[in-house]
């Protein structure tokens, strides 16, 4: 079975190590702070300027003046800071967070993410994105492996204007957890019940198969 | 009266001198810490052929979105426009120009032309449609493209508390981009919530010296809220 929404945010939050700094996107990465490993201790980072990220808050608490990156009203955790944008990705391109995890609509072997425009269809913008692409080491990104209609976002070449080049050397799908290594997708973990041959099948870039494909343990 | 007292009377005096096709550079994330008077003071005068500069455009409703609706704006540079159809509407049929640019270059690009740095190289951008057209050089094995300063002939900035001469605290997340839009206006016009008396704020607190603010001006605000998120207790 593929993973759903929560599975995948479970998936990502292993990868979560005490003393961590990480910027979590919108959507499916921010779940994962739900799933944070007993004994470990994250800060959160939300690049409109804030390290240490709490809940939200309860219906008193409400502050219009402390919000995330997707706009949600927040809260901070004790041991918070707060800084301007400048600050913040000053953090970001410099290479201080350890972990950064986004969503796209589209990687490729290359390790080039598209995430943030479809030509005539939809332009939101990259927010963040590009900067945490390029001034991350550690990203995982987080996609379905491939649309509805069966087409797969794990490419040879991004179709999509690109938000990084180069950038990306892991992905987590509702399929698989991958690795790209020298210009090729490695299966390194299938979801629950979902086989080699179907992630063969779902992943249009080139994909090396080792001996060896556990299943991910949730 | 103080030469350094930055206190004006009246909205219409913080904008004096704003004219068409000029420059402006607002504070804000989303409609956290946005100028809200100032930028319905814009939309009472009429102001129109506006270039802005800000990470986000407001929605429909409220903040930049304001001026969209009498196409005040000419030309928009900013990170993130999801949540305005408005936008979405003017920009998918040309009336509206748009820059889209990285919001840790943007803010970096009005930090750059407050501090008198012309243009800064960045990784931000290399490889993407960001970077056509812009110059690229190899720093330690890795290629970054070159992102110029921006300066506006405004400033719209919101601070929580000012004194007199403008020295500034922020709260919460509401600084975000406010201090260095301010600081990269020809003039800065800043509302906040409270002035108190030169002397009453630590010097060791305060987040913005009042040496880049021009115009200062007590409002009221609305803080609307664009996503509402609680949890249960």
């Amino acid at each position: 079975m593929a993973l759903t929404r929560e599975q995948l945010a479970q998936r990502v939050a292993q990868e979560f190590q005490d003393g961590y700094y990480v910027n979590l996107g919108i959507g499916i990465p921010t779940l994962a702070a739900n799933y944070i490993p007993a004994g470990v201790q994250v800060m959160l980072q939300s690049e409109n300027g804030l390290l240490g990220m709490g809940p939200f808050p309860l219906d008193e608490e409400v502050d219009a003046d402390l919000i995330n990156a997707g706009k949600q009203t927040v809260t901070m955790i004790k041991g918070a800071s707060l800084f301007s944008s400048a600050e913040s990705f000053a953090m970001i391109r410099g290479g201080h967070v350890d972990l950064t995890v986004l969503g796209a609509f589209e990687v490729d072997c290359q390790g080039n993410i598209a995430s943030y425009m479809i030509p005539g269809k939809l332009i939101k913008g990259m927010g963040g994105a590009m900067d945490l692409v390029a001034g991350a080491d550690n990203i995982i990104v987080t996609m379905t492996h491939a649309s509805k209609s069966g087409q797969s976002k794990l490419l040879s070449e991004c179709t999509l204007p690109l938000t990084g080049k180069g950038c990306i050397k892991r992905v987590l799908t509702d399929l698989a957890f991958l690795d790209i290594e020298d210009g090729k997708f490695v299966l390194r973990e299938r979801a629950p019940g979902v086989s080699v041959d179907e992630i063969v099948k779902l992943t249009a870039g080139e994909l090396l198969i080792p001996d060896s494909v556990p299943e991910m343990v949730l | 009266m103080s030469g350094f007292d930055k206190v004006v009377s009246s909205y219409e005096e913080a904008l004096a001198g704003l004219e068409d096709n000029m420059t402006v550079l607002a504070g804000g994330f989303g409609l956290c810490g946005i100028p809200e008077n100032l930028i319905k003071e814009i939309r009472r005068k009429g102001t129109k052929g506006l270039t802005v500069a800000s990470n986000n455009a407001g929605t429909e409703s409220a903040g930049l979105g304001l001026l969209l609706e009498d196409k005040q704006i000419k030309k928009m540079i900013a990170s993130y426009v999801g949540e305005n159809a408005l936008f979405e509407a003017q920009m998918m049929s040309g009336e509206l120009e748009v820059e889209l640019t990285p919001q840790g270059t943007l803010a970096e690009k009005m930090r750059a032309g407050g501090a008198g740095i012309p243009a800064f190289y960045t990784a931000t951008g290399y490889g993407t449609p960001v970077g056509e057209g812009k110059e690229v050089r190899e720093f330690n094995g890795r290629q970054f493209i070159l992102e110029e300063a921006i300066h506006g002939d405004f400033a719209i900035a919101k601070a929580w508390k000012a004194d007199r001469f403008g020295n500034l605290m922020f709260r919460k997340t509401a600084r975000n981009f406010n201090p260095m839009a301010i600081t990269a206006g020809k003039v800065a016009v800043v509302e906040v919530e409270e002035i108190v008396e030169v002397g009453q704020l630590d010097p060791d607190e305060i987040h913005l010296p009042g040496i880049y603010v021009h115009r200062l001006i007590q409002g009221t605000f609305e803080k609307t809220i664009e996503q509402r998120t609680v949890r249960s207790a």
